[in-house]
């Protein structure tokens, strides 16, 4: 990420600005310099070990187990002593009547999502950003940050509650007004619906925080410049607040789109039930239900690998369309 | 601003258009948290039949007391307590030393571990690797399955890291150097005590994500006695399966007052978001500004 720019400062000038007492290191004396750089902060070392640990144990152990996709896992014979069978399991997955459905569910939510998710916290970021500060804005930004908050277990209730056929006050409110209530979360064609419309009320507040950092770094010179010849608050917002935060929403989009095959799956798997099944199941909550319900692991894991990799390449070519404009992760 | 020139009429239309937005979205993110709250402290029959639509009708707290009767929700609020306690001060131990020594430029290799750490972001093994080795290691239905796993987020670690690097000022650790000051105690004595606002963002997030998640739970723990308040809360509001000592309450001091057992069910389940929501819903207004702070830290680089 763009983080870590000025870590790519050369060694000498790194060199010179931490030591300043020290004289300019000789040159073919590079070694040294390399363990005196390393022993100079040696304790630095011991501050990140539990970090570096932590990600060695519980993230790059488990690529390791990942060669389980290629293999027959047995438990008792371990992962390295479990024979290999190639692609099978991919064969399997890719061959099942199940696999275009899920592909489509996984596809589909995110992209329903995306079109309604995303475009909605900028909105909401730019009518903040013309509201005086005072009691009204503070009080609109509290009221819809805090179901952010809101655990997902908790979400899901309310859904549940608030829908129900019998006693949910929206099923309620929508008779009340003459509309015919489908069984929402026994339909499935209203489950993502449900999901995503549940998703927006959950986090359309809290995502507007990040737009609301950017549009704090809008010139106002460029707005007097503006009320100076004539330009309209909506097209202030549009030609200058807007392009401001561009590059915010281009990375943020990215992060989205490359996140696209892990929609969250913990929410759908609340929701889920036999009857919306055939469009609630995503590869996510497929990868749970055969791994550690049903236990085949190793396909499991290739469904999981599957996805881990569409989302890599997701990833890259959007990163990459995104280079052109400028506005990349790295 | 600049407010000497006046305003236009299709400006004023405009704001008003804005504030008519905004009051919307307040309606709709307000009333079912309002909605909630009075269900909880109603009678069952007038919520289930829609007569209470806003403000509580035929007040009651028996919701509360089956709530508070009920031994299965105490054990996972003890549980989630404790693992909250406890997750958030191994997050804190590991975060912040780490997140300081990524943000110092004189720290050699540090390119590097932030790659290193970088990858995982963007992929990783999937779900049953991790699950092999958590339980190789031998942490299955133990409460260290639900905090290990979750030691440190890459995102708390950047933003942790975004902080020192742009509040320490290097002119500060180079005289610290000079008079002979360790990393060490420049870190202890020095920028710990400079970095109130981080710890506070740091322990906030993580403390939420331990207070609310359930998935680690749901895979890692086979012992119902060691479930926390999520996992319990799932089997009430999501299986709708009440914890057998709710059904004894009910038969044995309550059993007149409440007249179905899907009755005391909707009653219980107002309650129960409320009381275990309230100790999140009831800090955050206060540390509201704390919370925002944290995110707007992360997106000023990264």
């Amino acid at each position: 990420m763009k983080a870590s720019v000025p870590a790519q400062a050369s060694p000498e000038s790194a060199t010179t600005r931490s030591h300043p007492k020290r004289n300019s290191p000789q040159p073919g004396r590079k070694r040294n310099q390399w363990r005196r750089r390393i022993m100079h902060n040696w304790e630095l070392y011991l501050f990140i070990a539990p970090c570096l640990l932590y990600f060695f144990v519980f993230h790059y152990l488990p690529m390791y187990g990942i060669q389980i996709a290629f293999k027959n896992f047995l438990p008792t014979k371990g992962i390295t002593g479990s024979e290999w069978i190639g692609f099978d399991h991919f064969e399997r997955f890719f061959n099942s009547y199940y696999f275009w459905d899920l592909l489509w569910n996984t596809f589909s939510i995110s992209l329903y999502e995306l079109a309604v998710g995303f475009p909605l916290p900028i909105i909401l970021a730019l009518a903040f950003n013309e509201v005086k500060d005072g009691l009204f804005k503070r009080g609109v930004q509290t009221v819809t940050y805090a179901p952010h908050f809101i655990s997902l277990v908790v979400m899901a209730g309310m859904i549940i509650t608030f829908l129900s056929p019998s006693s949910g006050i929206l099923i309620r409110m929508l008779e009340g007004i003459g509309i015919d209530t489908p069984a929402f979360l026994e339909d499935p064609r209203w489950f993502k619906t449900v999901y995503v419309v549940s998703g927006v009320w959950q986090s359309t507040g809290w995502g507007t925080i990040i737009y609301l950092a950017a549009l704090a770094g809008v010139d106002p010179q460029l707005h007097e410049a503006a009320i100076v010849d004539g330009a309209s608050r909506l097209r202030r917002v549009l030609h200058i607040n807007l392009p401001t935060i561009v590059p915010t929403i281009s990375i943020l989009l990215i992060l989205n789109v490359g996140n696209m095959l892990s929609v969250g799956y913990e929410k759908i798997l609340l929701l889920q039930n036999s009857l919306n099944m055939e469009s609630s199941d995503v590869i996510a909550t497929f990868v749970y239900r055969t791994g550690l319900v049903n236990n085949q692991l190793s396909f499991s894991t290739a469904v999981g690998l599957f996805n881990s990799v569409i989302n890599a390449i997701l990833l890259v070519t959007l990163n990459r369309i995104a280079k052109r404009t400028g506005n990349s992760l790295w | 601003m600049v407010s000497a020139i006046k305003e236009s009429r299709g400006d004023k239309v405009f704001l008003v258009l804005v504030y008519l937005f905004l009051s919307a979205a307040l309606l709709v993110v307000l009333y079912p948290l309002l909605y909630m709250i009075s269900a909880s402290i109603s009678t069952p029959k007038f919520v289930n039949s829609g007569e209470m639509w806003l403000w509580p009708k035929g007040l009651t707290l028996d919701g509360y007391r089956l709530v508070f009767d009920n031994a299965k929700i105490w054990t996972g609020y003890g549980n989630t307590i404790l693992y909250t306690a406890i997750g958030t001060l191994i997050n804190l131990a590991i975060t912040l030393p780490a997140a300081y020594a990524l943000s110092r430029s004189d720290f050699y290799g540090r390119n590097l571990f932030m790659i290193l750490i970088l990858i995982t972001m963007f992929f990783n093994g999937g779900l049953v690797p991790l699950y092999l080795v958590v339980k190789d290691l031998g942490l299955i239905n133990s409460m260290w399955a639900l905090i290990l796993p979750v030691s440190v987020t890459v995102w708390n670690l950047i933003v942790a890291r975004t902080f020192f690097q742009s509040t320490i000022p290097r002119e500060l650790q180079e005289a610290a150097h000079i008079d002979g000051c360790t990393n060490l105690r420049l870190f202890v004595r020095i920028v710990l005590p400079l970095s109130a606002p981080i710890i506070a963002v740091m322990a906030l997030f993580y403390g939420v994500m331990h207070w609310n998640s359930y998935f680690t739970a749901l895979i890692y723990l086979n012992d119902e006695s060691k479930y926390p308040l999520q996992m319990v809360l799932r089997q009430i509001l999501v299986l709708q399966q009440m914890g057998s000592e709710t059904n004894e309450a009910l038969s044995s001091d309550m059993a007149a007052a409440a007249a179905s057992k899907a009755e005391v069910a909707s009653l219980v389940k107002y309650a129960v978001i409320i009381v275990s929501t309230l100790p999140v819903i009831a800090v955050y207004p206060f540390l509201q500004r704390y919370f925002v702070q944290g995110v707007m830290i992360g997106s000023v680089k990264g």
